[in-house]
């Protein structure tokens, strides 16, 4: 990720040191946050231990997920509003096949449903490449698509992922401190380092920034679109499973709540909805802060309910704040 | 293309309008050839009644748009609006309603500043603004309303009261709210406005117009029309629950692409949005005698809007 560029220069001289302050300033604000707040919790609940630590990565991982996938998109220029409905359907897929299986079955369903949804973000790609129509227009449909094919496959909350397939995220094989719904984001980094050192992570960022300059500098526009969005798809559908694996239950409504904190998550984590700016570090953590507030909000005994407010008073103000920041830039 | 096909595309383009139209009778028909005789006077006032509160919350996604801006609060905006009147409503009617209509003012104000001021992508300023309002309308509804309020009988009668037996009374407000809208768009110096802001804001900035004061008062007005939507449908469904207008919020923004307004700004009329909501009107009439389980109904409901997008984007382009 960002900070692996950074550590290969060990010797910053003044300038690299502020431009790599101004490049990853964002990425550290969040991280503080992320800091402050844990603090915060840990002051407000003195026993904070490894089982509420658990908690929260068991919280964060699917909405970790989504936010991956949203960042995918946004980085290529686009917006993918139906991210919460891919995962719905990658996570009804998975119960609907897994039931009453074993782990070794689970696993291959789970594969193949990566594949699937993989496919549907790329579709939702191909549509927007071969109509024309803008980005929000086609995957507000079809996040209706998506979310109708998760309503087919399963008409109401059922539970039933086999045990092996959840303790894959629920337990903590290495250390109660590092618990296995903390290693499995280790998928995030596995896909992006690599797309992002290759020529075609740099042509999502490039068709992201300025799609003319991309255009005559010889990057297919289509196939860039329809890549960030395929991989956008998978990080979707791994969301979806990480959603079965840390609820055991096929839920075909849980999309609205991860596509409106999806992009929630991406502003707080940096990434400009213009498009080419952003990476992935700043996002999960974004999600694991989105994820602590509802928890803090029990803590002190306040209705979670306060939650959903806290959430889109803390995106404006941070929005705000980017933009009073550009406006001085500018200034 | 031989010179008859070049001069059919060109008459689509230049009256794109007719061929919504053209659609929409089309839709009628086929209800017609699925369900013989189904087509009615009874069947004309339900679909007008069902495409009041729709066409109304896409008039305010109109406008919006029109500036270069999209506004995903509105469904939020309009069931708090509605919820807001009817817990009110046992204070007096005239309070409720206000009430319902300054809720809408407000968040639309709140959205306006962000946009207009701060210069925050409109995408993201009305999506925390929308989580803020559903936020707040949960958290007043566990701690303030003890029961299920239900709709004064006024707003019932706007709602879904008929005159003459067919036209319904909503037809009335939604006519003059249309024709305010089409004559504001077309010939006040703030409609005109709105279409110099979505088209080039840097270029009216030069010009000394102050677009932040353009954007406020858009967003104003298309809280104000949310709010508006969303009185009438608790009146049409007769109850303001938590989820009242939420399903509308993807129609609004539909019905707005699907009425030729380009979602880039600077260009489109109310007049389309008035027939692309009855279109989606007419739709889920046809999706519902289809009869045919709610998701498939939600898939096809999904992919048509795909297809008519992308019709009319290719057929008509957007230059």
């Amino acid at each position: 990720m960002e900070a692996t560029v950074a550590a290969e220069r060990p010797r910053l001289d003044r300038v690299r040191f502020g431009r790599a302050l101004r490049r990853f300033g964002w990425t550290i604000a969040v991280y503080a946050l992320f800091a402050t707040v844990m603090v915060v919790t840990i002051a407000i609940k003195p026993d904070y231990g490894s089982f509420e630590w658990n908690t929260l990565t068991l919280a964060a991982l699917p909405l970790a997920f989504a936010a991956a996938a949203q960042t995918m998109v946004v980085l290529g220029g686009g917006i993918d509003l139906s991210v919460g409905a891919l995962m719905a359907l990658a996570n009804v897929l998975a119960l609907r096949a897994m039931l009453g299986h074993d782990l070794n079955y689970a696993l291959m369903v789970a594969l193949i449903v990566l594949v699937e949804v993989t496919l549907a973000g790329a579709l939702n790609g191909a549509i927007i490449v071969l109509t024309r129509v803008p980005d929000i227009v086609i995957t507000l449909a079809t996040s209706f698509i998506w979310a109708g094919l998760a309503l087919l496959v399963l008409a109401k909350p059922t539970p039933g992922i086999p045990l092996d397939f959840q303790n894959l995220a629920q337990g903590s094989t290495f250390s109660p401190w590092v618990p296995n719904a903390l290693l499995l984001l280790l998928v995030i980094p596995a896909v992006w380092i690599p797309l992002r050192r290759s020529r075609a992570g740099l042509a999502i960022y490039a068709i992201g920034s300025d799609r003319n300059a991309a255009f005559r500098s010889g990057v297919n526009l289509a196939l860039s679109r329809i890549l960030a969005y395929a991989v956008g798809g998978f990080f979707a559908a791994c969301g979806g499973l990480a959603l079965s694996m840390t609820t055991g239950v096929g839920t075909p409504l849980a999309g609205t709540y991860y596509t409106l904190s999806a992009v929630s998550a991406i502003v707080l984590g940096g990434v400009s909805l213009a498009g080419g700016r952003g990476g992935m570090l700043g996002p999960v953590a974004a999600a694991y802060i989105l994820s602590l507030i509802p928890a803090v909000l029990i803590y002190l005994g306040i209705d979670p309910n306060y939650g959903q407010m806290i959430q889109g008073v803390l995106i404006v103000l941070v929005v705000m704040i980017g933009g009073v920041g550009a406006l001085l830039r500018r200034a | 293309m031989s010179t008859r096909a070049v001069s059919v595309v060109r008459l689509v383009q230049q009256r794109s309008f007719l061929v919504l139209i053209a659609l929409l009778v089309a839709l009628a028909g086929l209800i017609e050839i699925i369900r013989p005789g189904a087509v009615n006077a009874h069947w004309v006032s339900n679909i007008l009644e069902f495409a009041a509160p729709l066409g109304i919350l896409a008039a305010g996604q109109t406008l919006v748009v029109i500036t270069g801006g999209i506004d995903l609060s509105v469904a939020n905006v309009a069931t708090a609006a509605a919820y807001i009147m009817a817990s009110q409503a046992p204070f007096g009617v005239t309070r409720s309603i206000v009430a319902g209509l300054l809720v809408g003012v407000a968040v639309g104000f709140v959205n306006g500043i962000g946009v207009g001021v701060f210069r925050v992508q409109p995408l993201i300023m009305t999506l925390a603004m929308g989580l803020v309002v559903t936020g707040s309308l949960n958290v007043y509804s566990q701690a303030a309303v003890r029961s299920v309020p239900g709709v004064p009988a006024v707003i019932h009668t706007l709602g879904s009261g008929t005159v003459l037996g067919y036209v319904p009374v909503s037809l009335f407000l939604w006519a003059l709210l249309g024709a305010a809208l089409i004559i504001g768009l077309r010939s006040t110096g703030f409609g005109r406005l709105l279409y110099a802001v979505g088209d080039n804001i840097e270029a009216t900035r030069l010009a000394g117009v102050r677009g932040w004061q353009v954007l406020l008062a858009n967003y104003a007005a298309c809280g104000f029309l949310s709010a508006v939507a969303g009185l009438v449908l608790s009146g049409t469904v007769n109850a303001a629950d938590l989820s009242l207008a939420t399903v509308l919020l993807l129609p609004s923004v539909a019905a707005v692409v699907i009425g030729g307004t380009s979602i880039f700004g600077g260009s489109g009329s109310y007049s389309g949005t008035i027939v692309g909501a009855l279109i989606l009107t007419v739709l889920n009439s046809v999706l519902t005698l289809l009869d045919v389980p709610d998701a498939v109904k939600q898939v096809l409901y999904g992919a048509i809007i795909v297809v008519l997008a992308a019709a009319y984007t290719r057929v008509l382009g957007h230059e």
